[in-house]
């Protein structure tokens, strides 16, 4: 009974830290530009005359977003056209429960774990259903009944699957270093350190690997310059034919994916919740794995949006081209190099 | 026909292996970020910095205008008060948007030969391309009122006449 109450409250904290973080990656994504680009940025929607640098902006959007008309075109296939929204979001917001957001802590005699689910193949499980957002992008294009909608599905599909083969062989070497798919025992596994000072994270052990993975997650989470699924400015993507809440859904369902991928990057290259020479015990250790997995996966969620605006789209040839071509070449090629040094280090 | 040779620059590994040039142009993006984001800081703590955007925030501050931007039109007075205006339509003839409507009337100046009693101008129409000051042959009309706020709520209230034309002193 108690287990599954602390279930629901990991469950809920994955949910609130996925969701959070999606609308407030909206403002950081319009603030961080402006700066970036020597503007101010949004802010104009206030409470009470407050501006707060424009952080009630995610609040505006979503009150829009809620009440806008959803406005169902005559030719869609209606079930799938609503149904479509509903499995991007919810395939990367299952991607959130594997997450390890924290080790194990213990409090009032029992041992919590911190991560919403437990799993032997944790890492597995996270890339299935990534993979499984596409069909999700698929069935929205599809059940457009447009051609413009069709065309960024399939774009998509394409690039999609390019990337999601390219992500499982890069982070085939990093798993076999730490030598299991739990994401937790990946943690645990880079707790070390080298010469005694310098942590054995996985950016360190897997340089290559890890900007693979860079390059892989932002292809598969749809972002900028790989965005050409969306391209919303000018060459519109899948979801031309949603409006409202529904279009909102694919708005957020991207920011998630985002995370996702900057967590799991954060769980395998940046050591987790794990905070070099402080020992994580009791409840304010809990605490502290907590915050240290949100500070990882937030620097790494401003290293890529900076990125994405600073990089122009690339063409569609050359990102497959990229993906097939150099990423999984690349990826296997470290993957069996790391294995031929294992065996020689052995 | 003549052929140039155009020298482009030979992309070794480093420039088609992309990683050197992000790295170079993430260099740049974040010294912007990071230098606006002191200055934005250091203005919030009262502190004196240097702008951290160029942004004009403005219907709050009064719009920027080009010392030779072209504005709302103007008719201008001779020295005793009356129009300088002498009807001869080249503004009206000129007008590429057809905005401009005059009707003219006989001068009680024995040395001039026409007045306009009616000056028109529909500014919804107007493209301000400066045409009719170009055109005028005797300097009666200018666009220096650096007035660019002309919305009204009806197409009727965007025809300017010629009282209210005239009604800027300088």
């Amino acid at each position: 009974m108690i287990l599954l109450a602390w279930t629901a409250v990991k469950v809920g904290y994955a949910l609130a830290f996925g969701l959070g973080l999606a609308g407030f990656l909206g403002w950081v994504e319009r603030k961080q530009s402006a700066v970036a680009q020597d503007r101010i940025g949004a802010n104009r929607a206030q409470i009470f005359g407050w501006r707060l640098i424009g952080l009630f902006h995610p609040i505006a959007d979503g009150i829009k977003l809620m009440t806008k008309e959803d406005f169902v075109p005559a030719q869609v296939l209606r079930p799938f056209h609503a149904l479509a929204p509903a499995l991007s979001l919810g395939c990367c917001l299952l991607c959130l429960a594997a997450l390890p957001f924290g080790g194990t802590v213990e409090v009032f005699g029992r041992v919590w774990s911190l991560q919403p689910f437990e799993s032997r193949v944790g890492l597995v499980y996270v890339l299935a259903f990534l993979a499984l957002g596409v069909h999700g992008v698929v069935m929205a294009g599809y059940a457009s009944g447009s051609n413009y909608g069709l065309l960024g599905g399939l774009r998509g599909a394409a690039q999609m699957i390019a990337y999601e083969v390219c992500m499982a062989a890069i982070l085939a070497a990093p798993m076999f270093l730490y030598g299991t798919l739990d994401l937790q025992e990946a943690v645990l596994a880079q707790g070390g350190y080298w010469g005694g000072w310098l942590p054995a994270w996985g950016v360190f052990r897997q340089p290559l690997a890890f900007v693979l993975y860079l390059v892989a997650g932002t292809a598969a989470s749809k972002r900028i310059p790989f965005d050409l699924p969306e391209g919303e400015a000018e060459i519109v993507g899948y979801h031309v034919e949603y409006s409202g809440m529904k279009f909102g859904m694919f708005m957020i369902s991207d920011f998630v994916e985002n995370i996702v991928v900057c967590g799991l990057g954060a769980t395998l290259f940046l050591g987790g919740w794990g905070i070099p020479f402080v020992s994580l015990a009791g409840a304010w250790g809990g605490l502290l794995m907590l915050a240290s997995f949100a500070a990882k996966t937030c620097a790494l969620l401003f290293l890529l949006m900076q990125v994405r605006w600073t990089l122009p789209r690339f063409r569609f040839d050359q990102l497959l081209d990229l993906g097939w071509k150099s990423v999984l070449p690349l990826a296997l090629l470290n993957f069996l190099a790391t294995v031929w040094g294992a065996w020689l280090w052995r | 026909m003549t052929v140039r040779p155009v020298s482009r620059p030979r992309r070794g590994l480093l420039e088609q292996s992309y990683l050197w040039e992000v790295a170079r142009g993430l260099g740049i993006t974040f010294r912007h970020f990071f230098i606006n984001l002191a200055r934005h800081c250091l203005r919030l703590a009262g502190l004196r910095a240097g702008p951290g955007a160029v942004t004009v925030q403005y219907p709050d501050e009064p719009a920027v205008l080009g010392r030779r931007a072209r504005t709302r039109h103007r008719l201008l007075r001779r020295p005793d008060g009356s129009p300088r205006c002498t009807s001869c339509l080249l503004c009206e003839t000129i007008c590429p948007a057809q905005c401009i409507r005059i009707t003219a009337e006989e001068s009680p100046d024995p040395a001039v030969e026409k007045r306009a009693k009616t000056f028109d101008i529909d500014l919804g129409m107007c493209v301000f391309c400066g045409h009719c000051v170009e055109a005028c042959p005797v300097d009666a009309i200018h666009m220096d009122v650096d007035q660019v706020e002309l919305a009204a709520y009806g197409r009727g209230a965007m025809i300017w006449d010629m009282p209210a034309l005239m009604r800027d002193a300088r």
